[in-house]
């Protein structure tokens, strides 16, 4: 693993050949910087170093396939990879064959020893790769069509999958064997006024399979010989099986085993219904353990004193502690956040075939790289022994990447030993109480301005647990002071000019699983920042709209987007009666979003009427999904803003289905307007960045039309 | 055995009468459009038609429906040809598509009935299929779009 290390390594290709198989670039990794190889040495001829599965293909009837290493979880990434290859091999990007591949280490993340999706990072990591993928196949089909022609390079044009001599043509499957192996230089990229695709709104690739029922999750994966599992887990964090009678569960028919595996006992049946069927005539006896005393009540009251003490710091510019102290006009405010599920719509399942001599896995999964290394470790084979097939995802959201590989852990579990491949699949109510939430924070903002109303002293600290710290990438990414970056993203780079600014991050310590969720920590930081700083506009007396533009000094990208939201909604003007309007202001993954949001309250009923949204993420590569991934976010937010809560009685989660975890149906769901800056500043994500921004408008909006601080999410129980 | 009528096909299923439609569809037949997402009739992933009329199939036993003419995703349209799957398609409603089935089915049985909703015909009609991706807008959207589709004479 050492070369995986070194955080300055890029991504070269290979261009290769492979007999009948057509042209097949082969994606690999670069050396070390300074081992004497470059990227410009791409081609090579002959086959020798083709990698297994990370790579483009061109095959001789025109079917052009990518092989990805990332997963489709309704993102858009498919889509967006097909965009980004298609721009410099020049074909319509909708004739594009997406595969998922397995675990290959080309596909690993640029500063990161792992392949995973996630922190919404893809188009920015890969981008580029792909573009040159797409343009290096192009210059050797290019070559192929000149030594065919016998003329130059130069005297040939492409057009959508075709190269051009005249009036004479040869698409790139007829030219696909040819081309294999020839060697061309690093070809140059398109610059952007030359796009076709890139920019310009594409219809997504996985649409027709998704509306026919054709598309396969790893639920709906069927494979020979294969049976069910369901487990019996603990009903509370941590507990174990003290014993099982499992007598009644082996009398339904089609239940074939029983086994207890380490998160609990797991009933193996040959249809769902049986697994189901058979788990409930389970007896199982727990150790509780410790966490059956589980009480939020003393996290909170715990969480209380530590926010009110000097934490790790993240930020630290000036004084900030000493001009508060100073402070004729501040504020200080506490705001909690609760546990929330991620609740993607398809549960958590994973297929494992454990044989003596390897496995295969059938999983939808964001955590390539360590599912399989975890899996093969309790299997007792190698990593490469175990080949990972990637279906597609019922959403993500973060749950399918865990820290732990917990659900393709257990579901190797119950599969060892069994001979048959199974199928572990997770109810509702397991997925809703297995764990691994957005974890519960509370923080605290004391912030001041002058005499003069200007901004002065902004001081936030937040106890949260820190998810980064739970995961394989600790040892990478916690600075020496034991401080996870992620739990002050969204915090440390507060975008408002206060001459001192501190921020600190304060390690909270609970026992209830957490993990990243939807834009991980800027879900609670994005509503703090934005109530805060609209508490202290009110104590200055001014409009929250003005009070940001004041402050926001260099800042010229948030300025562009906070203003093309506030003239979408046209802020400040006259609404109908008993509407109000509440604004917010978050960058995350490298994206600026500003949304308004129109909101009437009728007693404890919220209604949120329109959201208008303006996003700056760089460059829109498909800009009608980065529009969908808007309006995705928005509505994902706006359930936890309204009713999202994870609790717990006697240390069991309370919730456990759409009936007692509400979220937003058709008629409780915003219009929304989208409107895009492409600010040319560096790509940044779009999966995420869309959910910060709408509590805090909402909340806003609440403020203004009732007078009351929402300081405690769900606003739902705030308001009750 | 039971005996289904499944997408114009009779077939014969080895099951528990009390088997909820959905598992018999899924893990016997092996028609895993149909999906699962909370197994009480809260979220409409499982929504197919009985006789024309959308049905929770996660909460519908064999004994229901035996007789009955079922129509699952697959059935729906030869090749996704129906106009709401064509609506859908053409102003890209899907993300990760896991309850798009359902939605599908619930707005296909929509318009049989009404062929110009309003939007609180649509409210009422898909209220009950939940999505997590957010994809109301569109799918609001796109259920004008296929009925207008329907409305210039597609079948």
């Amino acid at each position: 693993m050492s070369e995986d290390t070194n955080a300055g390594r890029r991504h070269f290709l290979i261009g290769t050949a492979v007999v009948g198989a057509g042209l097949v670039i082969g994606l690999t990794l670069a050396k070390r910087r300074g081992s004497g190889e470059t990227a410009g040495s791409m081609n090579t001829a002959g086959g020798k170093t083709l990698s297994p599965n990370a790579w483009l293909r061109v095959a001789p009837d025109d079917t052009v396939t990518l092989a990805m290493g990332k997963s489709e979880m309704g993102q858009g990434i498919t889509t967006g990879f097909a965009v980004a290859l298609a721009e410099d091999l020049d074909i319509d990007p909708a004739r594009i064959v997406i595969e998922f591949a397995g675990v290959n280490k080309a596909y690993n993340h640029p500063f990161l020893p792992a392949q995973f999706t996630g922190g919404s990072n893809s188009t920015a990591t890969t981008f580029e790769t792909l573009r040159q993928v797409g343009a290096t196949a192009r210059a050797m089909l290019l070559a192929a069509a000149a030594k065919k022609w016998e003329t130059k390079v130069s005297e040939l044009r492409t057009d959508n999958g075709a190269v051009y001599y005249g009036s004479r043509k040869l698409t790139y499957g007829e030219l696909a064997d040819a081309a294999s192996g020839i060697g061309v230089e690093k070809p140059v990229l398109k610059p952007q006024s030359e796009f076709k695709y890139i920019g310009k709104s594409q219809s997504r690739v996985d649409s027709k399979v998704k509306v026919t029922g054709r598309a396969i999750f790893g639920l709906d994966i069927d494979v020979p010989d294969m049976l069910i599992a369901m487990v019996a887990r603990a009903p509370v964090f941590g507990a174990t099986v003290k014993s099982f009678d499992d007598t009644e569960a082996r009398k339904i028919p089609g239940v074939v085993a029983v086994k207890q595996v380490p998160s609990g006992v797991a009933v193996l049946a040959n249809n769902s219904w049986a697994a189901q069927r058979g788990r409930d005539a389970l007896k199982v006896d727990w150790n509780l353990g410790s966490m059956a005393k589980f009480d939020l009540a003393q996290v909170r009251a715990d969480y209380r004193a530590k926010v009110r003490k000097p934490g790790l710091i993240a930020r630290n510019d000036g004084d900030a502690e000493k001009a508060l102290r100073n402070a004729k006009r501040s504020i200080d405010v506490e705001y909690e956040l609760p546990f929330l599920a991620h609740a993607t719509m398809e549960p958590l399942n994973c297929v494992v075939h454990a044989r003596a001599d390897g496995a295969d896995m059938w999983v939808g999964t964001q955590n390539h790289s360590q599912d399989v290394e975890k899996t093969a470790e309790i299997l007792g084979l190698k990593p490469e022994q175990v080949t990972l097939h990637v279906q597609y995802l019922g959403g993500g959201f973060g749950r399918r990447a865990n820290t732990v590989s917990d659900f393709t852990v257990e579901a190797t579990h119950v599969a060892k030993d069994v001979g048959r491949p199974v199928k572990t699949m997770w109810t509702r109510e397991d997925d809703m109480r297995g764990g691994f939430y957005r974890p519960f924070s509370i923080s605290r903002v004391r912030a001041a301005v002058d005499a003069d109303g200007k901004p002065l002293a902004w001081y936030h600290s937040c106890v949260s647990q820190p998810v980064l710290a739970t995961s394989a990438f600790a040892k990478f990414a916690i600075k020496p002071d034991g401080q996870d970056p992620t739990s002050s993203e969204g915090s440390a780079n507060l975008p408002y000019a206060f001459p001192n600014i501190r921020v600190d991050a304060i390690n909270g310590v609970n026992g209830v699983p957490i993990l990243w969720w939807r834009s991980v920590a800027n879900s609670f930081h994005g509503f703090v920042v934005n109530s805060a700083i609209d508490e202290l506009a009110a104590v200055v007396g001014k409009d929250p709209l003005e009070f940001r533009r004041g402050m926001l000094g260099k800042e010229t990208r948030h300025l562009a987007v906070l203003n093309r939201a506030a003239e979408m909604a046209n802020w400040g003007r006259p609404l109908a009666a008993g509407h109000f309007h509440g604004l917010a202001l978050h960058e995350s993954f490298g994206s600026i979003v500003a949304q308004v949001a129109e909101v009437s309250v009728n007693g404890t009923e919220v209604k949120v009427h329109k959201v208008h949204c303006a996003v700056d993420c760089g460059l829109a590569v498909n800009p009608n999904q980065v529009e969908a991934q808007i309006e995705s976010g928005i509505i994902y937010g706006l359930s936890a803003a309204l009713w999202g809560e994870i609790s717990f009685k006697d240390g069991q989660v309370e919730q456990s289905n759409f009936d007692d975890y509400r979220v937003l149906r058709m008629s409780e769901t915003p219009a929304i307007e989208v409107s895009i800056i492409n600010s040319g500043a560096a790509l940044g994500g779009i999966g995420e960045p869309g959910t910060p921004p709408i509590a805090p408008a909402v909340c806003a909006a609440i403020f203004a039309a009732t007078g009351k601080r929402i300081r405690k999410l769900p606003i739902a129980s705030a308001l009750a | 055995m039971i005996s289904l009528n499944v997408n114009g096909e009779s077939r014969e299923v080895d099951a528990d009468p009390e088997m909820p439609l959905l598992w018999a569809l899924r893990d016997l037949l092996k028609l895993t459009g149909t999906k699962y997402g909370c197994g009480k009739a809260l979220c409409g992933a499982c929504t197919v038609h009985m006789d024309g009329q959308p049905i929770r199939a996660c909460v519908t036993p064999l004994t229901v429906v035996a007789g009955k003419k079922i129509t699952t995703i697959e059935g729906l349209s030869a090749d996704g040809d129906h106009p709401v799957q064509r609506a859908w398609i053409e102003l890209d409603v899907v993300q990760c598509g896991w309850c798009q089935s359902g939605q599908v089915l619930a707005a296909a049985a929509l318009l049989e009935a009404n062929n110009n909703p309003s939007d609180a015909d649509i409210d009422a009609a898909m209220d009950g299929n939940i999505c997590r991706c957010g994809t109301y807008p569109r799918i609001r959207a796109a259920i004008k779009r296929a009925a207008e589709i329907k409305r210039a004479g597609a079948p």
